[in-house]
Formats: C-alpha cells, sequence, structure tokens
C-alpha cells in the first residue's frame, strides 16, 4: 500500500508543473542551508590558522559522514537543475509566439527574470571551486603552486593539510578573487528572489507573513553577499596573510 | 486626440500575421479602448475593408471577454482596469499605441486581436465546481461560514477568467486564475469536501493545455483587472500539496 502511494506521490512530484516546483524549492532550500554553513565555515579564517585547519580536520576525518554528505549536495543540486531545464523549457513552449511590440515585464524584478542564467554560472563557478579548492588541480589555481604540498607545520593539526595557506595564497590571483566574487554576487541576485520564492511555492506564506519573508530573502541575501566576499577581500587588501591570522580577530 | 495605431492583424489561424498601422483623427477622450477601435472599425467598413476582429460583451469591466496587450501590457496596464474600462484620456495626443492579442501556446490565434481561450472552461470543467444533489435552497445561514474565510473566498470569486495573467507571465503560466477558482471553492464549506481532487484535476489539467510553471515575478498580479493577489497562488500550492499528502497523487 505504502509503496503504491509513495508511487504515485513521485509520478506526480516529477510529472507534473507544481510538483516539479516543489523539487525546485525544497533542493533550493537545502543548498541555501549549505551556503550559510559554507560561510560561517569560511569566516573562521579569521580567527587564525589554528580555528580554520581544526575545522577543516574535523570535516575531512569523517569520511562516513562527508560522502554522505557529498551525495545528498550533489543530488540536490541534480534535482533542482533537471527542474530548472524541465520547467524552462516547458515555459518558453508555453508562448510560441513572443510579443513584438515592446513586451512590459510588469512588476517582475530583474532577479526574477533571470534565474537560470545566474544559476547556470554559479553552477559553472561551483565546479571551478571544487577543481580549485578540493581536488586541487595545480594548473587551474593560477598561483603557480601545488596546494596538496601545504601542512601545517606545528600544533594540533601538525601534518595536516594547511587549509587556510591554501585560502589565503588561493585568493592571492586577482583574477581569481574576481571571479568567485562575481560568482558570490549572482549566487545572492539568484537568492534574493529564490527565498522568497520558495516560500510561495511551497505554500508556506499568507498576506500577513509575505512582506516579511521577502525582506528576509533580500537581508539573507546580503548579508551572504558580504560574509563570502570578506574573505578574498581581506586577502587582497593584504588584512590576512600566509602565516598569520587577522590581527584584529584572534 | 489624434493617435497611431499599430494593431496587430492574422486572418486566421494559419497566418502569419503581423502589424498594420492606422492613423485615427479627432479622438474623443472619453470614449473607451474597445469604443475607439469600434470607430476605427466603421472607418474601415466605409472603405470597404476587413474590420479589425476584438473580443469584447460587456463594456463594463466584469465579463473577461476583451483580451487587448496594450503597448506590452494586458489591459494597458491600469490598476485593476480591464480595456473596455480603459478611455482614451489615459493616453496622450499624438501617441503611437501597440495593440496585440495575448500570446500563449494554450490560447491558439482565431483572428486578428482574438484568441481562443476555451482552455480556460476546461479547466473548470475539471474541477472549478461543486458538485451539488438536487433538491430545495438550503436555508441561508444553514451553514456557518467565518468572516475570513467568506471574505478570501470573495476576493477569488471576483476572477473574470479575462486571461490577462497568462497573457502577461513571462511563462504564459494560467496559475493565477486556476488559484482563484481552487480558492475560491476550498474557502466555502460547500467546495471543501472535493478540495484535493479539485485542486489535482485541475492542475493537472493546466499542464495538458500547455500552460507554462510560476516563476513568482508577480506580472499575473499586477495586470489583473479583478486584483487576484499572489497569496491565492500560495494557497493553491498548499492545496495541490495537501492533496498529494492525503491520497498520494491518486
Amino acid at each position: 500500500m505504502i509503496g503504491a502511494h509513495g508511487m504515485k506521490l513521485a509520478a506526480q512530484l516529477f510529472g507534473t508543473t507544481l510538483g516539479r516546483k516543489y523539487l525546485m524549492a525544497l533542493s533550493g532550500a537545502g543548498l541555501f542551508g549549505f551556503t550559510v554553513v559554507h560561510m560561517l565555515g569560511n569566516l573562521q579564517l579569521f580567527l587564525g590558522p589554528e580555528s580554520l585547519n581544526r575545522y577543516a580536520q574535523f570535516l575531512q576525518s569523517n569520511k562516513e559522514l562527508l560522502w554522505p554528505a557529498r551525495l545528498g549536495l550533489l543530488s540536490m543540486v541534480a534535482i533542482h537543475l533537471w527542474s530548472a531545464i524541465k520547467l524552462t523549457a516547458e515555459n518558453k513552449a508555453a508562448r510560441p509566439v513572443q510579443y513584438i511590440g515592446d513586451p512590459n515585464p510588469v512588476a517582475a524584478t530583474f532577479a526574477s527574470r533571470t534565474m537560470l542564467m545566474s544559476g547556470l554560472i554559479v553552477a559553472a563557478f561551483a565546479i571551478y571551486h571544487i577543481l580549485h579548492f578540493t581536488v586541487q588541480v595545480p594548473e587551474i589555481n593560477f598561483v603557480s603552486v601545488d596546494f596538496k604540498t601545504f601542512h601545517v607545520a606545528e600544533g594540533a593539526q601538525k601534518g595536516f593539510h594547511d587549509v587556510y595557506r591554501m585560502m589565503v595564497t588561493g585568493f592571492q590571483n586577482p583574477f581569481v578573487s574576481g571571479f568567485y566574487i562575481l560568482a558570490v554576487g549572482l549566487l545572492c541576485l539568484h537568492l534574493s528572489h529564490g527565498l522568497s520564492a520558495l516560500f510561495q511555492t511551497l505554500g508556506l506564506r499568507n498576506h500577513a507573513w509575505w512582506p516579511l519573508i521577502q525582506r528576509f530573502g533580500i537581508v539573507a541575501s546580503l548579508l551572504l553577499f558580504l560574509g563570502y566576499i570578506t574573505v578574498p577581500v581581506a586577502v587582497l587588501s593584504g588584512l590576512v596573510t600566509a602565516t598569520t591570522g587577522c590581527d584584529c580577530c584572534k | 486626440m489624434n493617435l497611431t495605431l499599430k494593431i496587430w492583424r492574422q486572418k486566421d489561424a494559419k497566418d502569419i500575421g503581423g502589424f498594420e498601422t492606422h492613423e485615427v483623427r479627432e479622438v474623443n477622450p472619453d470614449m473607451s479602448f474597445l469604443e475607439m477601435l469600434d470607430v476605427v472599425n466603421e472607418g474601415l467598413i466605409l472603405r470597404g475593408i476587413e474590420p479589425i476582429a476584438f473580443d469584447s460583451d460587456c463594456r463594463e469591466g466584469i465579463c473577461g471577454a476583451c483580451s487587448l496587450v496594450i503597448n506590452g501590457t494586458a489591459h494597458g496596464g491600469h490598476k485593476a482596469t480591464t480595456a473596455c474600462q480603459l478611455h482614451m484620456r489615459k493616453f496622450s495626443d499624438g501617441e503611437t499605441i501597440t495593440v496585440e492579442p495575448w500570446r500563449a501556446r494554450a490560447f491558439p490565434m482565431v483572428k486578428d486581436l482574438v484568441c481562443d481561450r476555451s482552455a480556460f472552461d476546461r479547466i473548470i470543467q475539471a474541477g472549478g465546481f461543486v458538485s451539488v444533489s438536487t433538491g430545495g435552497v438550503p436555508d441561508a445561514n444553514a451553514i456557518p461560514v467565518a468572516k475570513e474565510d467568506s471574505d478570501q473566498a470573495m476576493d477569488a470569486a471576483q476572477c473574470i477568467g479575462c486571461g490577462a495573467c497568462v497573457a502577461a507571465c513571462k511563462n504564459a503560466s494560467a496559475m493565477l486564475f486556476v488559484a482563484a477558482k481552487v480558492s475560491h471553492l476550498a474557502l466555502m464549506p460547500q467546495g471543501k469536501v472535493e478540495r484535493e481532487r479539485r485542486a489535482l484535476n485541475m492542475v493537472a489539467q493546466m499542464d495538458t493545455e500547455g500552460f507554462g510553471a510560476c516563476s513568482v515575478t508577480g506580472s499575473c498580479e499586477a495586470v489583473c483587472p479583478k486584483e487576484i493577489r499572489l497569496d491565492f497562488i500560495a494557497r493553491l500550492n498548499r492545496e495541490y500539496g495537501r492533496a498529494l499528502l492525503h491520497r498520494g497523487g491518486g
């Protein structure tokens, strides 16, 4: 019984426009959660090498948790991307003949009209970002060093991969940092619409909550943007260097 | 006032169609947009030219027949106004006005500015009703309805099914229309009984007709002559989710 019920539910979720919107909203919510945690992890850079490397070791040493988390994220990305492409194709097909006289995007924000494009650029960046800092392909870091050779010299994480030095070195190239800032900007543009839209899509709002939800979407996107760009900005401005943490924060 | 009209002309569904320019002299600013088109058509008939076909019925903003995209905006872009209630005083002397039909795959073209909106009728037939057994008229107030619910239901029931929401949406989505109908009936005790079947069937029919999905841009709400709010789309999403959880989509 439960099997038949589940099959019908899956058929509705994957087979109808509303179902695909649910999938997009739910996977989007999960990915938003990830961006928040990731940002909080990044900000430990300002607590100095010890804190950041301890956190990095904590994440890396639990393979039984690391891989399920990675696969979970990957499946969310796959669902989000699949529903986005499928829905966009259907949406385009729904208007085969465009308006010829100057169509007016009444009330629709720039972010809401460019979700697919901002999302795809962020996805392309994410691939680069993983090759850059996770797989650590030396050819694409543009600073002529191999991050795999960075090891912590002393302290509790002695001999472990020096993530702190990798971050500081990795952002030294202004073009790499620039691409990072651009991608984070697009991610936050995407979220400025997506965060409130997901409440709408899941039906979790009424007229009383809507203004607050919209404000939450904008403020959360802005905070994420600021949180993310502080790292490359601090590295490029010399506030954080390869050997010590930020003096004011330690 | 004198105007230049760029009007969409299309002989039939198979014709490619194109804009035709008409110079209109001495337009009375107190005429409605449709009355102005009547005057243009009288002139065309006198000259032995086929008049411009456009839909109209009540001409007092309550039937939903008129369906013109004026200067790129459905119904001309004046708050809570159908094209028949849009007066020429809203335009300036010497202005060039572009007039197009609703454009959506689900609304196939008939002629000039007329499209076939029977897709909406089929969505209503799929579930936009309350099944009532025959018998005497029930007593007024025999079934209590909460004030809040009756207000909300009345707001949703204002939808006249003109299709401006579809015309304005970048995805030609019929979500606002379906949301208004589903919300209106689900809020009433008489309609609650069939709410789950209704939500599933109307959404399925909406997809079958080839309308796009909702991107939460808010364009539909902005052009709606009856000011149907975006909250009703959230309510439809909620109704649909509820139906999925209760019935597993069956």
